[in-house]
């Protein structure tokens, strides 16, 4: 099987057999964290340019540690050590890496719809990493990965994301991707923080965690932007952690055997106590393990990996 | 110079005539418009307008010259050719310029332009205050004493209630509208697209419609109280066309326009993210062009006007973030008018000649335009209704290429102008000016 797409924008548009495919690919690509020498040829002779207009570290990391495991040349671009400062534009920015070899751009922009606009003007491989409150399908693709891995699966399971949904590309992602392979999704949060029509992407909505919570197989905490009290969308810090947090207390009235995930980087003791993070309920450790794995079964499969057996077949 | 368009259908609601017709120009004036034989030696010039539609010439209410300030994304030179080969005869030009158009002097610049280097008439509109900062009143006087048509401080929303019902109270004084622009800022904030399901799934920060609706009601509310006429720019909303309908009923003094873009497309087209389908109000969806439509047909929605705003390629060509709200029209709003309005059935011929000319004419208060009447000045546009095009910004006259219609098919095709009596486009070209005079009449 082979992944036929020029580029990853988002999960809105994969297809359940796309996202299967990359959820199986990365399986085997998790075992180069147990082996001595961590370095496969897959990708030799490939350029691969992470281009950052946000601050991230675990998300380009992993992407580079991806990449540099399969032998890519990688290069780092962060927008502020660049020319982006002196003014120059996306699409300029772009040419110049095309002109200098880059097969696969990885970018995260704070504007949605920044790696659409750049996919339409260059040959290479476009890879969302994030674009404003769009879409980030490399986390909800490790998110799905991590489910899976725990629960034996992701047909039928019913999944809470909790906290900031309006804004948060995450939970776009995640929703997505978890209706596509069959779970329920209920995503809860203040009314101000909700998205206008969310209902129509198939989820419910909630604004009572304490009752939300209750019969969840697994609850995705998000990360609540702080700057976001100021522009009066929620009341306190201290009212949001009252409604929202997700503390020993109101985990106890979830199932015994839930599963906790968080994208990070968390603010510990707001959305998630320190405690919740690191029971032995959450999954939030291995999910960066599980990034780094599916970020290479992506990156082999959007480089064309797959179709020559496929093509043999 | 004596002119003779010659057996062309006029269409010409403010006359009263829909029917072949031929229309004798003299000096720059419509002499008259009679059936039967002419001799045509009679003439310097005669034009064959068989097989052709004859409108008045058509009026855009809402047009950004871009001069003085912005010479990069139009001038009053390229954006009156623009509006000459979409048809335009008559164009009213926006203050939001660099400086805004708030005083005599600038009225007076914008005119003298476009007297020496305009292919149409060029009417202004004055800004409702200084700077369109919304702070204190323009010299309101002094704008229309320099021949402003309106007053409008067009891309912003006079947000302060208190100004706003101070420049409805001073424009007792003149007979002229002032041109509201419906956006209560702090809800609109920096959002880029209409919010709901799309701005959901694509990520992108909504403008609630109560942006536009919660001015509309203020502006209708205060038009009421004080008496002022007010014409709401660009409507967008069904509600907000409700608002206008039923205020309209109570006998208030208020018109309205709206754009081809809002009545023809949605805020589907957003998911390309592509600079070309952003302005402000944002494009709706298919229930508020239900609704746009409706209110074309019974009367509610007094005009069609382009909101023609020209901007860059570099400007537009950005993440949708970054990009400047505004799309160019000129070029395409008959078309698209023709194909979605008319070849649909929603509007007769004649129905689409108020919204294009008699209306706007009427609430400019432009006498003499707006209808082939005798005595009229010879504003004239023909067009082949039924031809068909594919519309391509490479071959606009404008300076600017954001148009959201790129690639779209439609009917109608503009084949000849004739502005104050001078013929600007002759088959399907631009008269240059320098060659202009040998037809003038």
């Amino acid at each position: 099987m082979a992944l036929r797409r020029k580029d990853l924008l988002g999960l809105e548009d994969l297809t359940r057999e796309e996202i299967e495919l990359i959820l199986d690919t990365a399986e085997p690509c998790k075992q180069i964290f147990t082996r001595d020498i961590r370095k496969l040829p897959t990708l030799r002779g490939k350029t691969m340019v992470n281009l950052f207009y946000e601050p991230s570290t675990r998300t380009r990391t992993s992407f580079e540690l991806a990449g540099k495991w399969m032998s890519a040349d990688v290069i780092n671009i962060a927008a502020s050590s660049s020319s982006v400062v002196k003014g120059e534009s996306l699409k300029d920015t772009v040419r110049t890496l095309e002109s200098l070899g880059a097969n696969i751009i990885v970018m995260r922009h704070r504007a949605a719809g920044a790696p659409h606009f750049l996919a339409r003007s260059v040959d290479a491989a476009v890879v969302n990493a994030g674009d404003g409150a769009h879409e980030h399908p490399t986390q909800a693709l490790l998110d799905l990965y991590t489910i899976r891995e725990k629960k034996g699966r992701i047909e039928g399971l019913k999944v809470l994301i909790v906290g900031d949904i309006l804004h948060s590309r995450v939970a776009k992602s995640n929703i997505w991707g978890l209706t596509k392979m069959g779970a329920s999704v209920t995503v809860v949060g203040p009314p101000t923080l909700i998205p206008p029509e969310i209902e129509k992407t198939g989820v419910k909505v909630s604004y009572n965690l304490d009752e939300a919570i209750r019969d969840v197989d697994a609850i995705n905490v998000l990360r609540i932007q702080l700057e976001r009290q100021k522009k009066g969308l929620f009341p306190s810090t201290r009212e949001y952690i009252n409604l929202y947090g997700l503390n020993r207390h109101r985990l106890a009235k979830a199932r015994e055997d839930v599963l906790v995930l968080h994208p990070g980087p968390a603010n510990l003791g707001i959305e998630i106590t320190q405690e919740v993070a690191t029971c032995d309920r959450s999954a939030i450790a291995e999910q960066v393990t599980n990034g780094v794995a599916v970020r290479m079964a992506l990156l082999y499969l959007i480089s064309g990996g797959g179709r020559q057996h496929e093509a043999a077949g | 110079m004596k002119l003779l368009v010659k057996g062309g259908r006029v269409v010409d609601p403010a006359g009263g005539v829909d029917d072949v017709r031929n229309v004798v120009i003299d000096r720059g004036r419509v002499e008259a418009v009679e059936s039967g034989e002419v001799p045509e030696t009679a003439f310097d010039r005669v034009i064959d307008a068989s097989g052709l539609v004859v409108f008045p010439g058509l009026i855009d209410m809402h047009v950004h010259l871009r001069e003085p300030g912005f010479e990069d994304k139009e001038t009053i030179e390229t954006g009156t050719r623009s509006a000459a080969a979409g048809g335009f005869t008559t164009v009213a030009a926006m203050p939001n310029t660099d400086p805004a158009i708030d005083n005599r002097a600038h009225v007076e610049f914008v005119r003298s332009k476009a007297e020496r280097f305009g292919y149409c008439n060029v009417v202004v509109v004055g800004a409702i205050t200084k700077g369109r900062q919304g702070a204190e009143l323009a010299e309101i006087g002094d704008l229309v004493d320099a021949g402003a048509v309106a007053i409008s401080d067009d891309g912003n929303t006079v947000m302060n209630s208190e100004i706003m019902r101070r420049a409805m109270e001073y424009l007792r004084m003149y007979d002229i509208p002032m041109i509201v622009h419906c956006e209560d800022e702090t809800l609109a904030a920096d959002g880029v697209m209409n919010e709901g399901y799309n701005s959901t799934r694509l990520g992108l920060k909504g403008i609630s419609r109560l942006a536009e609706e919660i001015i509309v009601a203020r502006d209708v509310m205060m038009a009421e109280k004080l008496g002022a006429r007010i014409h709401v720019a660009h409507i967008s909303t069904r509600d907000a066309v409700d608002m206008v309908r039923r205020a309209k009923a109570r006998g208030v003094r208020v018109t309205c326009e709206v754009t081809p873009h809002h009545f023809s497309l949605t805020d589907d087209e957003m998911e390309k993210y592509d600079a070309n389908y952003k302005m402000r109000p944002p494009l709706r969806t298919p229930d508020d062009i239900q609704a746009l439509i409706e209110g074309l047909q019974d009367g509610t929605i007094d005009a069609i006007a382009s909101d023609h705003a020209p901007h860059t390629e570099e400007e537009k060509d950005v993440e949708l973030d970054y990009a400047p709200d505004g799309v160019i029209g000129l070029e395409t709003t008959l078309t698209v008018s023709l194909t979605n309005l008319v070849c649909s059935g929603a509007l007769s011929l004649s129905q689409l000649a108020q919204k294009l000319s008699a209306n706007p004419a009427r609430i400019l208060g432009l006498s003499g335009r707006g209808s082939l009447s005798r005595g009229s000045v010879a504003d004239l546009t023909l067009v082949d209704v039924d031809a068909e095009r594919v519309i391509e910004s490479r071959l606009f006259e404008s300076k600017a290429r954001n148009t959201p219609f790129e690639g779209s098919r439609g009917r109608g095709k503009v084949i000849s102008v004739i502005a104050s009596g001078r013929v600007v486009y002759d088959g399907g070209a631009i008269v240059d000016r320098t060659q202009r005079e040998q037809y003038a009449c």
